[in-house]
């Protein structure tokens, strides 16, 4: 009905020349791309900026022996071994919970559920789970493992005459909660690599005559076995940089730590309190005074490279994935 | 016959094979570890939270701004938890502002302008972000972004910029910023830690409308623009609306970035540089203090009860709003 009025062409001009509306148009079209282009920009050149402004400050100190030196006197000196090494046997062991449980979950998921309520529910609590507080799950852990479970433990095992055997609040505890917290996202990362398997994949080992779990043995976890590892990774690099969950729950600022021989490879017992890189910067950045400029950025500037590197790996993996997908 | 007998003599006994029982029912019970783990955190939470439920002022805790949980000798605690809420949504509402439409741009433009490496590139680099750890967003906020938003609203007496700061509601008195760890660097770093899940579930609700959507579009006559504007974000409406949820839920249960960039300081903030508390930081600071089992150790654990609750409605709501969507598409 409303058809725009066509305006008369005039001898010699061009009959195809874009009118105003079309010019318009087209003006507001490039606009707006430039618009979301910008945001972008906005999000992602000031970041860069700020990360290289830390790595900048950190520089003076970055060096192999920051990272091999154990911290002298609250972190004012030295380097970042207690810490680091802490970070590694926390990602350890929150993965030794969290791998297992939360890849057969997300076989349960993907292979055995029918579709129905109970399958509902859980997909809803896996993404509620995901969504809860970092914090949360800090008082969680305090509330569950250092005072539920630690107490049982030590009247099962402790001996009270030798409070050197009491179990305390450290690399357990801490693992633990650390790992209910990854728990969603393994499941979601290893459900999407398991449903990239293709149902004619498991129909074509059922008709050969096996099982179900001969099916997801022998088929589908080695084609998902990548897609697996990258989700991994990921929990990997989340637990690493993690502060809230083990406030509370088993990390402490300072522990003494051998600076030579075996006992700096494993300077830390699952059932005393240890070091945490994260925890060291909260506590370096926040609670000590005349701390020097350059330790703080120096912290910070490990600690984000161990996550961009880690992550990297999960990219990288994915990328060559993509590269030699067979169907 | 011979043969077939020879392939029977071979066929050895599989260990995993003749498990297959045990672990079906190791993974069936696998399958509940998420639902096991929320009842768990509820309830533990719970457990510890309990005994002050019912001795807890309510009306004092949502209404009252004064949170003395360690008084003078002499004096009852006073448990009001109204200014660490209004923390809270502060600035969690000045992330949104910011994180929305940041968020929702970048995904339009890698969803469906950018091309090729540059489309990859952007990609990766928004995966990055989403991976820095909020310890370090907050120490990004203490020592390098709160210095600049210090610098910029921080102005002599009676200059022009002092009396339009005052005039705006941008700081409460005319010199600016009282110190650089505010309001609006705890909105701004939480945006940054949102717009990353912004991106990526936007990004997903949009790649999931039908390319025949799109073409059906081209075909009227529509550029790129007006199919983003007049159809994908219609069609994409509830994935976009879920997105933006989450990252809502996110940036009321960040801890450690607002912690460390936000002031924690106690009152009701009049101003957009006024340092303000949130209840995710309350707890983080004065958990590790408490005698456990004081009222106030227990009052830090209803904090966590109505941070729980307030994360599950929006996580759960925004669930369904994109099942909702599934189902309609299929029908």
């Amino acid at each position: 009905m409303n058809a725009a009025p066509v305006s008369p062409v005039a001898f010699g001009a061009n009959p195809f020349a874009p009118s105003e509306f079309e010019r318009r148009k087209v003006r507001r079209a490039s606009r707006n791309k430039w618009l979301m282009f910008a945001f972008c920009a906005v999000l992602v050149i000031p970041l860069v900026a700020i990360l290289v402004d830390i790595f900048v400050k950190a520089a003076p100190v970055l060096s192999l022996d920051y990272l091999w030196l154990n911290p002298v006197n609250k972190g004012k000196e030295g380097g970042l071994w207690a810490p680091l090494v802490g970070t590694f046997y926390l990602v350890i062991g929150s993965l030794l919970f969290v791998a297992p449980v939360g890849i057969l979950a997300a076989i349960y998921l993907n292979e055995y559920a029918k579709e129905g309520w109970l399958n509902r529910t859980i997909s809803i609590t896996v993404t509620s789970l995901a969504g809860v507080p970092s914090i949360v799950h800090g008082l969680f852990g305090l509330g569950a493992f250092v005072l539920t479970m630690l107490p049982a433990v030590n009247r099962m095992i402790a001996d009270p005459n030798h409070p050197e055997t009491k179990w305390e609040g450290g690399l357990l505890t801490a693992s633990l909660t650390i790992a209910v917290m990854n728990l969603p996202v393994v499941i979601t990362a290893t459900r999407e690599a398991l449903g990239a398997v293709p149902q004619a994949f498991r129909e074509a080992c059922w008709n050969l005559g096996a099982t179900r779990w001969q099916a997801i043995r022998t088929i589908v976890l080695p084609n998902s076995f990548s897609g697996i590892l990258t989700g991994i990774i990921l929990v990997v690099s989340r637990a690493a940089g993690e502060t809230a969950p083990i406030l509370f729950t088993g990390a402490t600022f300072f522990k003494w730590v051998a600076d030579s021989g075996w006992d700096k490879l494993f300077p830390y017992n699952i059932r005393e309190p240890f070091m945490a890189l994260s925890m060291h910067l909260n506590i370096i950045s926040t609670q000590i005074s005349q701390m020097p400029e350059v330790m703080k950025f120096g912290s910070a500037a490990v600690l984000i490279g161990l996550i961009l590197f880690i992550n990297s790996f999960a990219i990288v993996l994915r990328v060559w994935l993509r590269g030699h997908k067979r169907w | 016959m011979a043969e077939f007998q020879k392939v029977r003599a071979r066929k050895k006994f599989r260990f995993l094979d003749a498990l297959e029982k045990p672990i079906e029912v190791l993974i069936r019970l696998c399958g509940w570890s998420s639902i096991i783990g929320i009842a768990a955190i509820f309830l533990f939470i719970f457990k510890e939270a309990a005994p002050m439920v019912p001795k807890l002022d309510w009306i004092h805790f949502f209404t009252s701004a004064r949170w003395i949980p360690n008084p003078a000798p002499g004096n009852p605690p006073s448990f009001g938890a109204w200014a660490l809420l209004v923390g809270t949504f502060a600035t969690t509402f000045i992330a949104l502002i910011i994180a929305v439409p940041v968020g929702l741009g970048a995904a339009v433009y890698i969803s469906e302008f950018a091309r090729g490496k540059g489309k990859e590139t952007l990609k990766i680099v928004i995966e990055l972000l989403a991976a820095i750890p909020s310890i370090v967003w907050g120490f990004i906020g203490l020592m390098v972004l709160g210095p600049i938003i210090k610098g910029i609203f921080t102005a002599a007496p009676g200059s022009a910029w002092g009396k339009i700061m005052v005039a705006f509601h941008l700081a409460t008195a005319e010199t600016g910023a009282s110190q650089g760890t505010n309001l609006l660097t705890g909105g701004v770093i939480l945006a940054l830690m949102s717009v990353p899940l912004i991106v990526s579930l936007s990004e997903d609700a949009l790649r999931a409308v039908p390319d025949s959507f799109r073409e059906a579009a081209l075909a009227l006559g529509a550029n790129t623009w007006e199919t983003v504007r007049r159809v994908l974000f219609p069609a994409a409406r509830n994935g976009l609306l879920a997105a933006c949820m989450l990252g809502m839920g996110r940036a009321i249960g960040e801890t450690m970035a607002v912690l460390l960039a936000t002031g924690h300081n106690n009152r009701i903030p009049e101003a957009l540089t006024d340092p303000v508390r949130t209840m995710t930081a309350t707890i983080a600071a004065e958990m590790g203090e408490t005698v456990h089992g004081s009222e106030h150790y227990r009052v830090l654990f209803i904090l966590g009860i109505v941070l729980f609750i307030a994360t599950c409605g929006i996580n759960v709501a925004s669930d369904l709003i994109v099942k909702g969507v599934k189902k309609a598409n299929q029908s």
